[in-house]
Order: C-alpha cells, then sequence, then structure tokens
C-alpha cells in the first residue's frame, strides 16, 4: 500500500510539474496574469508530492519491506538503521528521488520566499524548473521506478554494498545534490533572463545566493567523497580522477568560475553573456555528473547496472536540456547588451583570467574523462585514462591561477596597475621564496611539485593576508581606525578572504600528502616492527570479532614515537555477512603535522599479515582549507545585500526579502 | 558575423559531444573482446555439485547437440540473483540447452540457492577452485557463453543479463547459429 501512495504521488507530481512548466511560461508571455500566478501553488503542491513520495521509499526501507524490488536490492534486516535511511539514496532509483526531492524543494523555495522577485521572473523560473522536473520524473516513471514491487518476496534482502556504509558516505550524496541542484537555480534564472532578453545586476544579486548555497553544498560534496576515499579504500590516496570523482569536480569548477562571473554582472555590468553561459554549463556538467556515473556510458568501480533504455532516455534529456538551452542561448545572448567597459588589467580581467582558467580546467577534466568513451566510439582500443594525464593537465593551468589569486584582489575595477599591486605583494613573495628554499634543502630528494606546491600555498595564503591588511589599512592607520575597518568590511569581502585562505590552506594539504608520503607494504607477523617515518610501529597481531551485519579481523598496532608510547591503531578488515564482499576500514591518528594510517590486510599461510603503514602529512590541512572554504561561502550567503535585497520594494517587505534571500 | 558565430558555438561542441554519446551507447562497456570468441570451447570434465543430482557435464557435451549457453553462476552473486529470471525464461524457450557453472562456491550453498530459485538448468557442473572459470577466461560473474554445435564459443557477455538483452541479442545470436 505505501508502495502505492509512494508511486502514485511521483505521477501526480509528473501532471503538477507539466502545469508548472506550461501555464506559466505561457502566462508569462502573454501578460495573463492569473495563468503566471499558477505557478507559486503548483511549486509547493509539487514539493509536497514528492516529499510523500520520498517519505514512503524511506518508511518501506524502515520497515524492510520486500515486497518492494528497491528495497530486495539495497537493504537487509540486519542493517543498521542509519544505512537503512541512507539505503533510500544509496542505489539509482532512490538517488533520483532524492534528486527531484531536493529540486521540488528548491522550487517551493523560491514560490514562498520569491516575493521579491518581478513577477514575470519568477514564472518563468518556475517553469524552467518544472521542465527539468518533468524530464526527471519520465524518466522515473518509465525507466527507473522505485517503487516496483517483486513477487513473491524473498525472505530477507540483498544488501547494500558494504562500500557505501559509511557514515561519510551516508551524507556524501545529499551533499552532493544539494550542489548540483542548487545550479538549476542559477540554470532557471539563466534561461528565464534569456527569455526575457535582460540580464541587469539585480538578476546577478538574485541568482548569486543560490550559486554560492550551491557552491558550498557542492565544494563539501566532493570533500565527503574525498575523505571517504581516503579512509575507507584503503590505498592511502585521497583523490584518484575516477570518472566518478571528475564528475562531481567538473560542476565545482563550472560553478567557481560562475561565481566570480557574476560579481563581475553584478558590479560591472558586463561579461554577461559569458556569465549565462557559465551558469547553464555548470548546470549541464551537473546533469552530466548526476548521469555519467548512471548510464554506464563509462564503466568504473562505483557504476551501477547498466540498463540500455535508461541509456537511450538520458541521452535524449541530455540534448533537450543543454542542447536546448545552448540553442536558445545561440539566438537570444547576443541581445544582452553589456555597458560596463574595462581594461585587460582590472579586477574584471583577474577574474576573467580565473575564469578562463577554470573553464578550460573544466574542458580538461572532460576530456580526459570522456576520452575512453571517444576512443571507442572511433573503434579504438579500450583504454582509460589515469592520473598522468590530469595531473600534466591539471596543474600547469592551476599554478599561473593561483599566482594571479593573489594579485586580482589587489587590483581595482576598470582598470589597475599590476606593479603598484605586485609591490604590495613583496612581502608574500619573499615569504613564498623562503619556504621554497627551505623545502629544497630539506626535501631535495621529493618531487619538484612539493617545493612549487609549497610556495604556492604560502604565496596565496600570504598574498591574501596582505589583501585584507591592506584594506583594513593596517599599521598605516591607527589600530582603531582598522578595527573599526575591519567591522564595516561586508561579510562578501570576508567570505572571499576565507575562500582564498582555506584554498592556500588546502593546497599546503594537497601538496604535502600528494609529495611527501611515507609508506611501507610488508607482511608482518605478531610482534614484528617497522618503522615510518620516525614511527615505529609493532603489530600485536589480529583477532576476530562480529559487528551489527559484518565479521571483522581486527589488527593492533602500538605506535612509539622516541620510544615512548605514542598511539594504538586498530584497522580492521571486514566481511558482510550477506554480500561476502570485504571492505577496509583504515585506522587512522590525525595529527597537526600528518596522518598515521594503517590497514591490515589478510592472512598468509606462514601466519603473517599483509600491512601497509602510511605517514601522509598534513592531510588535516586539506580538509580544515575545505572547511573555511565553505565558512567563507557560507558568511557571504550573509552578506547584507543578500539579507536585504538590492532593488527591492521600499515599503516594509523587509523580513520577507531577508529570507528570500538567505533561502 | 563573427560575434553571432561564437554563440553557436558551445552549441556546436555539445551536439558534436551528443554524437560520441550516442555511439558510445551502442557500445556496451560490459563486452569485452574475449580472446576465446571463435575459439573452440576448452577441454572439461565438471563434477555435479555435490549432493546434488545429475552427473555434471563436459566439453563433449557442448559438441554435436546444437547450440548451448552456459551460465556462471554462484549463490554469492548478487546480479546473478538479478538476472536469474531471464535465465529461468531462456531455459523455459528451449532454443539451447542451458549449463550451468557453478563458480567458486560451497555446495550446500548452491544448492540451497537453486532449491530457493527454481533450477533452470538441463545440467550443472561445480567449480570450486575455479579451474575451469580460468580456461573459459571468467573474470566477473554472472558470464553467459553461447556455444555453437561444433564446441566453438561464439558469444560472451559479462554481467546481468537484462530482459531487453534477452530479447534483442542473446536470442538472436542463438538463433543465428542454431540454423
Amino acid at each position: 500500500m505505501i508502495a502505492e501512495i509512494g508511486h502514485f504521488a511521483l505521477i501526480l507530481a509528473l501532471l503538477m510539474a507539466v502545469v508548472q512548466s506550461t501555464l506559466p511560461l505561457i502566462g508569462a508571455h502573454k501578460g495573463y496574469e492569473s495563468w503566471m500566478a499558477t505557478a507559486r501553488p503548483a511549486a509547493i503542491m509539487q514539493f509536497v508530492l514528492v516529499a510523500i513520495s520520498f517519505g514512503s521509499l524511506t518508511q518501506l526501507y524502515l520497515t524492510s519491506d520486500f515486497s518492494v524490488l528497491n528495497v530486495v536490492q539495497n537493504s537487509h534486516t540486519a542493517k543498521p538503521l542509519l544505512y537503512k535511511i541512507a539505503g533510500v539514496w544509496a542505489n539509482h532509483e532512490g538517488s533520483l528521488l532524492l534528486w527531484v526531492l531536493i529540486l521540488a524543494l528548491f522550487g517551493s523555495a523560491v514560490a514562498v520566499f520569491g516575493a521579491n522577485l518581478p513577477p514575470k521572473l519568477r514564472a518563468r523560473v518556475l517553469s524552467v524548473q518544472a521542465m527539468i522536473a518533468v524530464g526527471f520524473y519520465l524518466f522515473m516513471l518509465l525507466t527507473s521506478n522505485p517503487f516496483e514491487r517483486i513477487f513473491p518476496a524473498p525472505i530477507n534482502g540483498q544488501d547494500l554494498n558494504p562500500l557505501l556504509q559509511d557514515p561519510g558516505l551516508a551524507l556524501h550524496p545529499p551533499m552532493l545534490y544539494l550542489g548540483y541542484v542548487g545550479f538549476s537555480m542559477a540554470f532557471s534564472f539563466a534561461i528565464a533572463a534569456l527569455i526575457e532578453g535582460r540580464v541587469d545586476a539585480a538578476w546577478a544579486r538574485w541568482v548569486r545566493p543560490w550559486t554560492l548555497a550551491a557552491w558550498c553544498f557542492l565544494t563539501g560534496g566532493v570533500a565527503l567523497g574525498s575523505w571517504w576515499a581516503y579512509y575507507e579504500l584503503g590505498w592511502g590516496g585521497w583523490w584518484f580522477w575516477d570518472p566518478v570523482e571528475n564528475a562531481s569536480f567538473m560542476p565545482w569548477l563550472a560553478g567557481t568560475a560562475l561565481l566570480h562571473s557574476s560579481t563581475v554582472v553584478e558590479k560591472r555590468d558586463t561579461l554577461k553573456g559569458w556569465t549565462i553561459l557559465l551558469a547553464i554549463i555548470t548546470f549541464s556538467l551537473s546533469l552530466l555528473g548526476t548521469f555519467l556515473v548512471r548510464s554506464g556510458a563509462l564503466t568504473s568501480v562505483h557504476a551501477f547496472a547498466t540498463d540500455p533504455a535508461r541509456g537511450v532516455f538520458i541521452l535524449g534529456l541530455l540534448i533537450v536540456v543543454i542542447g536546448g538551452s545552448l540553442a536558445l542561448f545561440a539566438w537570444r545572448a547576443p541581445a544582452l547588451v553589456s555597458t560596463g567597459v574595462f581594461q585587460p588589467i582590472s579586477r574584471e580581467g583577474a577574474l576573467l583570467l580565473n575564469n578562463l582558467i577554470m573553464a578550460t580546467a573544466a574542458a580538461a577534466v572532460l576530456l580526459g574523462t570522456l576520452y575512453p568513451l571517444f576512443l571507442d566510439a572511433i573503434g579504438g582500443d579500450k583504454v582509460s585514462v589515469g592520473a598522468p594525464f590530469f595531473n600534466a593537465v591539471f596543474i600547469p593551468l592551476m599554478v599561473p591561477m593561483i599566482v594571479a589569486m593573489a594579485v586580482g584582489p589587489m587590483l581595482s575595477w576598470k582598470r589597475a596597475d599590476l606593479k603598484p599591486a605586485f609591490s604590495r605583494l613583496w612581502a608574500a613573495a619573499l615569504a613564498a621564496g623562503l619556504l621554497m628554499a627551505t623545502v629544497w634543502v630539506i626535501k631535495t630528494d621529493g618531487p619538484f611539485m612539493g617545493v612549487i606546491g609549497a610556495g604556492l600555498a604560502v604565496w596565496l595564503f600570504a598574498g591574501t593576508g596582505v589583501e585584507l591588511a591592506e584594506r583594513l589599512r593596517l599599521f598605516k592607520v591607527p589600530l582603531s581606525d582598522s578595527f573599526s575597518r575591519l567591522r564595516r568590511t561586508p561579510r562578501a569581502a570576508w567570505g572571499m578572504t576565507l575562500g582564498h585562505l582555506g584554498l592556500a590552506i588546502t593546497i599546503a594539504g594537497m601538496t604535502g600528502a600528494g609529495s611527501w608520503r611515507t609508506e611501507s607494504i610488508q607482511a608482518m607477523k605478531p610482534g614484528e616492527r617497522v618503522t615510518v617515518a620516525g614511527y615505529e610501529f609493532i603489530f600485536d597481531g589480529a583477532k576476530d570479532g562480529i559487528g551489527p551485519n559484518y565479521s571483522i579481523v581486527e589488527g593492533t598496532f602500538r605506535v612509539f614515537k622516541d620510544g615512548k608510547a605514542f598511539v594504538t591503531l586498530r584497522p580492521e578488515k571486514r566481511i558482510y555477512n550477506v554480500s561476502k564482499r570485504p571492505t577496509t576500514e583504515a585506522a587512522i591518528h590525525t595529527t597537526f603535522f600528518g596522518d598515521l594510517y594503517a590497514v591490515v590486510g589478510d592472512k598468509d599461510p606462514n601466519g603473517a599479515y599483509v600491512t601497509r603503514l602510511y605517514f601522509n602529512p598534513l592531510v588535516a590541512w586539506m580538509w580544515g582549507g575545505v572547511i573555511i572554504m565553505i565558512a567563507g561561502g557560507g558568511l557571504s550567503l550573509t552578506d547584507r545585500r543578500h539579507r536585504i535585497g538590492a532593488p527591492a520594494k521600499r515599503t516594509g517587505q523587509g523580513a520577507a526579502v531577508a529570507q528570500a534571500a538567505g533561502a | 558575423m563573427f560575434n553571432r558565430l561564437i554563440y553557436i558555438l558551445p552549441l556546436t561542441v555539445f551536439l558534436i559531444m551528443a554524437v560520441y554519446f550516442a555511439i558510445g551507447l551502442t557500445k556496451d562497456p560490459k563486452i569485452l573482446p574475449s580472446a576465446l570468441i571463435d575459439k573452440p570451447i576448452p577441454e572439461f570434465v565438471l563434477p555435479p555439485i555435490e549432493g546434488g543430482p545429475g552427473k555434471g557435464f563436459s566439453s563433449a557435451d557442448l559438441r554435436g547437440k546444437g547450440v548451448s549457453v552456459v551460465n556462471v553462476f554462484a549463490s554469492w552473486c548478487v546480479p546473478c540473483r538479478i538476472e536469474h529470471p531471464q535465465i529461468t525464461r531462456l531455459a523455459q524457450l528451449k532454443v539451447a540447452t542451458l549449463y550451468g557453472l557453478n563458480y567458486k562456491d560451497k555446495p550446500e550453498n548452491a544448492l540451497k540457492w537453486l532449491a530457493e530459485l527454481g533450477d533452470p538448468y538441463a545440467a550443472h557442473g561445480a567449480d570450486p577452485r575455479g579451474r575451469v572459470g580460468i580456461d573459459f577466461g571468467v573474470y566477473g560473474i554472472p558470464e553467459t557463453f553461447i556455444i555453437d554445435n561444433n564446441g566453438i564459443i561464439r558469444y560472451k557477455y559479462v554481467g546481468p543479463i537484462d530482459a531487453a538483452r534477452l530479447e534483442k541479442v542473446i536470442l538472436p545470436i542463438i538463433k543465428k547459429f542454431s540454423k
């Protein structure tokens, strides 16, 4: 019964979306106010219906209803509660349901809080949102119904893929999808603007909070995925340039570019066509990211089962959404008039440089991810493009960008001079040079990238600091003046500063973990010891144990530093009862300077265990930097101009407007 | 004019990509070229699943008795369970003799599996150590081989067979080699 309610609610949501995607659009074109007015109730109703549908599936998982195929394939009565809930979206059908739930949530947020939007723009935005939703509902109902029954019902389920039974991965998809779907708002606003033929500062200000929020979530989602790979896959690495990782990274790159270019539209009324294009591309890459993983067009460790009917539908959907919007762009964008003019050396120029590099990087990642597909299509071999390609292309792009990142914020709008900007950065250059020399001396045998990475991190950190000091006129005016400047600095500016500082710290972490890792792989018998990066690991053997739905082999390592007991690590190897698949639970001890990372493997006939021990320097900096970046985005989101809304009605609608901007 | 072209560029690039996607879709990532296609089957004798019915099967059974299908399965393999209805349907259509190769499995689990889901196979053989599996180039089950009347391997599919694949690929190939 619950399955049928969920299924039926989904069908009703489709019908609601069909209404929402047509009536308001026609109404906005013809000027029928009553038609336009249907958008808001329809958007809210759509959300209610999808929520019922999602709630039904969750209930089916919680009660382990094995008459539903989706539950059979992804759940088991012995599965812990958290993963019963996470199981809802840890599969193809359920993840799509989560996707439309978030889409409908955002749509209804525009409906409820968008009182300050011009009625026509609001109607069009909601219509475009609903069009995306129609595509997804049809896809689910026709090819991927999560509520499909199975008869006869098996006694128990097949359990969730053990790799996915992990707290990091339970949260990863919702975060990622909040990011992907968040960019659908920027997309809808872009399409509505193309239809209207108008892009102005007010438009940019409405789009910005959505882009910022989506960016924060996506940043979190990508980092969670990377964190999961780091501790769960047990290889000690944190980024593998796997197609699935790339799929989430491409929209991040494009979204970061969008974030920067929308500032230019807002402040300087230029780069309009480009910003619209970026909004389309960012969401297109989000769609690609959602589907690439599932279509089977690319194979990867994470890939879901291939179904030809799904692949064809996905391709059709991509052609309609991406092709359609790009065609609209080709037709309407030339009419967008930019009024602002700027010299190449200016704040706008620097932001444009950022955009071009980010877009090129996204294109390079796209090329590398799809290259195996292209080659296969023209009859070449099955190949996979690995880390060497990505590192060779990506790193040379990022180096000049990070050099420019410290300079850009020092430049003034419209026209600037490089010389004074660089001369103010002498301290940053000195610090970077000193550290590079130090690293060079200490780690002469290490990869040269380590030296460059360390230099970049310090350059960016110090450069951002110098910019902040300049802004506060630190040491140039009395400290109390600086302090009052500090208090008056808009939150958006703080967001930029934090974002850049966070990235600097992340780069330091990546450099450490990427360049100076120490590893030791060996077979160890109980009582044997190995020294890794100055830490002495004594293996105390392994013992068997039982978890809720798996059995455990738990190894124990006592770690000594300078002859003193430092920490005890207990890595596990789990065998899940239902699928019999093993997972690795690395034991990680995080310190400020690096992670001690231990993995225990199989026992060989001589009674020795394969063990892998790593010292991964500065890993915590990576995650810490990401958290600072997200905090920067969040702070910028609460900036006064988003709370107040720019050319909003002057009458006392402040509260509603504030909510609209914050939503 | 040039300006106009710039705006059309993104659409053009996307359409070219879409063509590649379309071609990519027609290529199944799961059909991996097998070194054994169009080669004779390896020589083997498989005992029956311990405690189960039948006498097992051997390479001799796959020659001169029309088209055969060898389906590699195991009780621990989740996708095998998913494709089981299609395998059962294939058996019911009686277009080819269906053999089950029980791969790296415990006999009691395999028998329980067959009892629970039904046993579609004309005969099954146990390969608990995966020796015969190695000769067949098995690396990710379920795998399905189509073998013609002369004992030549004509087709190999890795992964669960769904209804569409059974209808559009497997059955036509069996038909082609039945003549």
